[in-house]
């Protein structure tokens, strides 16, 4: 299920890195933890962030999380097709519905991630609870 | 098994806006009785509006009879038990409606000198004395518009009462069973909301309380009893340690209705608390307010209380007092909403002493009674005494395949409004059952019937509830595609 | 017993099919610490005939109130209310049902409530309009912080002819926040001093808050304040005391505010000693998720046809809890519902109607007033339904005066804005009779020719 391509945050979020840009999205249990999802509130771009920092945020009917950053670096790029077609991150989270693309600025940051092992343990636990 | 399912006549009433229009107003003023040259002649012709596109033109027959049928597609407390937990649905009594009605309350402007709007403020005043009388507090101000303004007033207060001691603190406990609105309302003065994890007994944890009281706490907000209807047995303990920590404790008063008359939360050490009049006063909830969200103080309290408060002078005769400095300042408009206290006054004056402690002991009957006679069928999370309130859950249906939800809308095929769901959240799957005391021991036993009859329709045949509600002029609506793609008003769902 | 309806064998059945003796059973889980002692300190309960003459004997102490001709305003105001209003909202299917959560048995509130959004959005002149607000100077304060939320910024700039009561009202509400309201003053037409406020447009300034009609009943002129406003990336918020002054005056909308806040008790309720009101809010739609309170949205059900629900509700704080945009739960439901009828009813040209003889009466009260020596309207602004008078005498002793003649004459502002010592605001609606309007102007002279001795 969970790409060993992929680094995991305990906020439920993927993060892809390639040449120094870190593609970031929710994940698939994150999204089907928040049922259909209505809208999204996305970063601007050249707005610079450190890791932990508040990014955007996702709604679905009953709920609503925080998107925050994975990692520090400056948003280079964002998923516009979301706007209209939040229902993207449903069907495609680890793909189509990915959201921000974040130009590294500190490479050690990827260290506090999860591989996709851990992330599937971290989350077994999470469902236990 | 009464099939109390009942269906609409009129099945389809369009918008006001797609109905047909132009020239049918029937509405008439006195002919004016002065020279009118025309708005272009009295005011600037570029403030003047030409018209407004779109806006609907009928006769009264036809609005009439327009709100009339729209009316008929809602369920409401007068046709049967509206088990709404947290929500109080109970009896509205008329008298309430005839005495907000009497022309001298309802044609009163808020302006007039107060020398001839005395009736009003002896009201107010009444009102105030009879909320000080149940709760044992010191002081009331009837401004806050509704349960959450009347919260947001009480976090107000109290840090303004701690500023004065020097210190606001930055911090407010919230148990995790608490409703929605206290966060909300610590964050609006400026608090940092902190969560209290229950015990497994759903009431706050002494031991996780007496570890995160620290010198930033400035309040422990609480429901008495919890969402979960348990009355917080160690609530003296409580207060000891929180008013030892320097801090305060404000009381959600929504479920007050469950030992009004039977304990004071002013003898608790309670030093804010708002009370939701439409809960558990009696005033109507009318479709979603207006409601009245009172709020008691205890002494330490009272100089900060919402302007203007009303102050009764040595010749009787009643004034409004604007003039206190360390006064939070005005959350309404005006006074509070009058009207409704009106009504709340009436309903304490009809019940008195010994009916307002019924009132107290019928709801934790009644409530009672349903959970006794469900829990075989119903799981309970937790299983402590509870109060006027029941909080069962899907766990034993889930293995149906048949959840909170889909139990929700087959009561709506039986004829009756579901209970509150999902809430609290620290039961997953909740239903959370409030039959309030006015409910006749008929409708509770066929409610209890019917919550039966579906846990074994869940058991036996789980696909009638896919479709749920079928039976009504309704079925499930879409509601991602409405958050999804907000239609607001006509003119945008014209435009779609 | 009152409102219970068990009779005692039933409560007996039912102890006993619980295993229980006597309702106090029922408590024996409450620490005994905390039962009270003794009998609550309130009187017994009373029967309705009691109340009856309890009600009417209070009612009469408020000697004035309808025997009074009165030209109070200020923020509430007197209108014909058309007795289909009170007929239907007194159906139990309305008044006795709660907040329409349960969307399929509450079709008939949502549907309404729909249309209200819809009416109040085309007389707003807005993309949208929420469910209602507590009333004027709640929403006009939850209009602040939400301009906050769109454009970050420290300080609100605040026209000085917003009402007094409301500006206290937002004062209350931002004092937790890091937002700094600044007054901006208004200037002899009383009209807000567009010199000032471009001085004070810094960007740190995230809205203007102006009121049209404003509390001295002058209307502004909202398109030049607008464009002003805009040139600083700052939110316009146009807030109103007076409904009915929208059939008639260039939509706010249309004059470029960002957010419309104000009160709708002109629209069909009654006046009742100052609540309960309608909070109206109106923004447009990129706005829509920032904005505060309950909407009604319009969707389909499973059969495909039309219906509506509560929608953006993730805005809320039972989701949202301490990220909500508001607190705001329970609001004004049935205020709503009222206005939707009034605006129904009336219809287009009803408005207009009502609205034209509110700007006719009050131009000729104006008129008649400053014929008298020394009387003067204090703003040469252009006015609605309400005006200022400057009184060659104290405005006080002369509403005193007027008293014997059963007349309130208007709200003196000396207790509102202290240096206007002799300024009487007037208001003048379709109820006032021409007679009326003659008679005060008559004891005016009378009491000015005396000197104000009287």
């Amino acid at each position: 299920m969970y790409s060993d391509d992929f680094l995991y945050t305990k906020d439920h979020e993927w993060v892809r890195v390639e040449d120094g840009e870190a593609t970031l999205g929710i994940t698939h249990y994150a999204q089907e933890e928040l049922g259909d999802i209505v809208f999204v509130e996305l970063p601007e771009v050249g707005t610079t962030v450190d890791a932990g920092d508040t990014l955007g945020s996702v709604e679905s009917v009953k709920a609503v999380s925080d998107i925050y950053a994975p990692v520090g670096g400056e948003v280079i790029e964002v998923n516009e097709i979301l706007e209209d077609k939040p229902e993207m991150m449903n069907e495609d989270p680890h793909g189509d519905g990915w959201i921000a693309k974040i130009r590294l600025s500190d490479k050690s940051d990827l260290d506090k991630l999860f591989s996709a092992d851990d992330y599937e343990a971290y989350i077994k636990e999470e469902k236990e609870k | 098994m009464t099939n109390r399912v009942r269906r609409h006549i009129s099945i389809d009433e369009k918008l006001l806006f797609d109905q047909a229009t132009g020239n049918r107003s029937s509405f008439e003023l006195a002919p004016l009785d002065v020279d009118y040259p025309g708005a272009d002649r009295l005011l600037p012709r570029e403030l003047v509006r030409e018209d407004v596109p779109h806006f609907p033109e009928l006769n009264e027959v036809e609005v009439n009879r327009h709100f009339t049928r729209l009316s008929t597609y809602n369920y409401f407390i007068d046709l049967g038990l509206y088990p709404l937990g947290s929500c109080t649905m109970k009896y509205n009594p008329k008298i309430n409606e005839k005495m907000a009605r009497i022309p001298s309350f309802a044609e009163a402007h808020p302006l007039q000198l107060h020398e001839n709007t005395q009736g009003c403020l002896r009201l107010m005043k009444h009102l105030e004395e009879m909320l000080l009388a149940v709760t044992g507090m010191a002081g009331a101000t009837l401004q806050p518009l509704a349960g959450a303004h009347g919260e947001m007033t009480g976090m107000m207060l109290i840090r303004a009462a701690l500023e004065a001691r020097g210190n606001p603190r930055r911090t407010v406990l919230i148990p995790d069973s608490a409703h929605g609105t206290n966060p909300a309302s610590a964050v609006l003065c400026g608090y940092d909301a902190i969560t209290l994890k229950s015990n497994s007994k759903g009431c706050i944890d002494l031991a996780e309380l007496r570890e995160k009281l620290d010198e930033n706490v400035a309040c422990l907000m609480l429901t008495n009893p919890n969402t979960l209807g348990v009355f917080e047995e160690n609530i003296l303990e409580i207060s000891r340690l929180v008013h030892e920590n320097g801090s305060l404790i404000y009381m959600d008063g929504a479920n007050f209705n469950a030992f009004m008359g039977i304990a004071r939360p002013g003898e608790m050490g309670i030093d804010v608390m708002h009370l939701n009049l439409h809960k558990t006063f009696s005033t109507p909830h009318g479709g979603g307010g207006p409601g009245a969200g009172p709020v008691v103080v205890g002494e330490e309290l009272l100089p900060f209380l919402p302007v203007p408060v009303i102050y009764e002078k040595a010749d009787g005769e009643l004034t409004l007092d604007y003039d206190r400095p360390a006064s939070i300042g005005k959350v309404a408009g005006f006074y509070g909403n009058f009207g409704v206290l009106v009504r709340a006054l009436t309903y304490m004056m009809r019940l008195g002493r010994d009916g307002i402690k019924a009132v107290a002991e019928h709801a934790v009957l009644n409530a009672n009674y349903l959970r006794h006679h469900l829990q075989d069928v119903y799981h309970l999370e937790y299983g402590q005494p509870t109060m006027h309130e029941v909080v069962f859950d899907d766990r034993y249906q889930e293995e149906f395949g048949v959840s909170t939800m889909d139990i929700a809308k087959r009561l709506l095929e039986y004829g009756f409004h579901p209970p509150t769901v999902y809430f609290p959240l620290i039961v997953h799957g909740a239903m959370m059952i409030e039959p309030t005391e006015t409910e006749t021991k008929e409708e509770l036993d066929a409610f209890i019937e019917t919550m039966k009859q579906i846990a074994a329709e869940a058991r036996a045949n789980p696909a009638v509830f896919r479709q749920a509600p079928q039976a009504l002029r309704t079925a499930r609506l879409d509601e991602t595609g409405a958050a999804r793609t907000p239609i607001l008003t006509w003119q945008q769902a014209r435009e779609s | 017993m009152k409102y219970i309806p068990h009779s005692a064998a039933e409560i007996e059945s039912m102890l006993q099919s619980m295993g229980l003796k006597e309702l106090s059973d029922l408590f024996r889980h409450v620490p005994e610490g905390v039962l009270v002692s003794s009998e609550l300190p309130i009187p017994e309960g009373q029967s309705e005939m009691e109340l009856d003459r309890y009600f009417r004997e209070v009612a009469g102490m408020n000697n004035g109130v309808m025997e009074f001709s009165t030209f109070l305003g200020a923020g509430a105001y007197h209108h014909h209310i058309p007795a289909v209003i009170d007929s239907l909202i007194s159906r139990a299917e309305f008044y006795t049902a709660y907040t329409p959560y349960q969307a399929e048995v509450s079709q008939g509130t949502l549907q309404a409530i729909f249309e209200y959004q819809s009416m109040v959005s085309m007389l707003t002149g807005m993309d949208v309009t929420n469910a209602s607000m507590y009333d004027g100077a709640t929403a006009v304060a939850e209009a602040v912080l939400m301009a906050n939320r769109v454009r970050k910024g420290t300080k609100a700039l605040v026209a000085s002819s917003v009402h007094p009561f409301y500006r206290w009202v937002l004062q209350t509400y931002v004092r937790n926040f890091s937002i700094e309201l600044v007054e901006v003053p208004f200037t002899e037409e009383g009209r807000l001093c567009t010199d000032s406020l471009q001085k004070a447009l810094d960007d740190d300034v995230f809205t203007v808050l102006v009121q049209s009609p404003n509390f001295f009943g002058v209307i502004e002129d909202l398109e030049a304040i607008a464009g002003l406003a805009h040139d600083r990336k700052a939110l316009l918020i146009s807030a109103f005391t007076e409904a009915l002054s929208l059939p008639i005056l260039k939509s706010p909308g249309d004059c470029g505010a960002d957010i419309v806040a104000g009160e709708g008790q002109s629209f069909g309720i009654p006046l009742s000693f100052g609540g309960p009101y309608l909070g109206i809010f109106s923004t447009n739609t990129p706005h829509v998720r920032k904005m505060p309170g309950r909407v009604v949205g319009m969707t389909k059900d499973a059969a495909g046809r039309p219906g509506f629900v509560l929608t953006l509700s993730t805005r809320e704080q039972h989701i949202r809890r301490e990220k909500a945009t508001s607190n705001i739960c329970t609001n004004q439901g049935l205020c709503a519902l009222m206005a939707a009828i009034y605006l129904a009813h009336a219809g287009k040209s009803g408005l207009r109607l009502v609205a034209e003889q509110n700007l006719a009466k009050a131009h000729f009260a104006a008129a008649a007033l400053e014929k008298l020596p020394g009387v003067k309207r204090r703003f040469s602004g252009p006015f609605f339904n309400e005006f200022v008078v400057r009184l060659p005498v104290d405005p006080h002793e002369f509403a005193r005066y007027c008293k014997n003649s059963k007349l309130v004459p208007g709200v003196p502002l000396k207790w509102f804005y202290p240096e206007m010592t002799n300024e009487l605001l007037v208001c003048v609606t379709e109820l006032n009779t021409r007679a009326e309007i003659e008679d005060m102007a008559d004891l005016l002279g009378v009491y000015c020719s005396k000197g104000g001795l009287l």
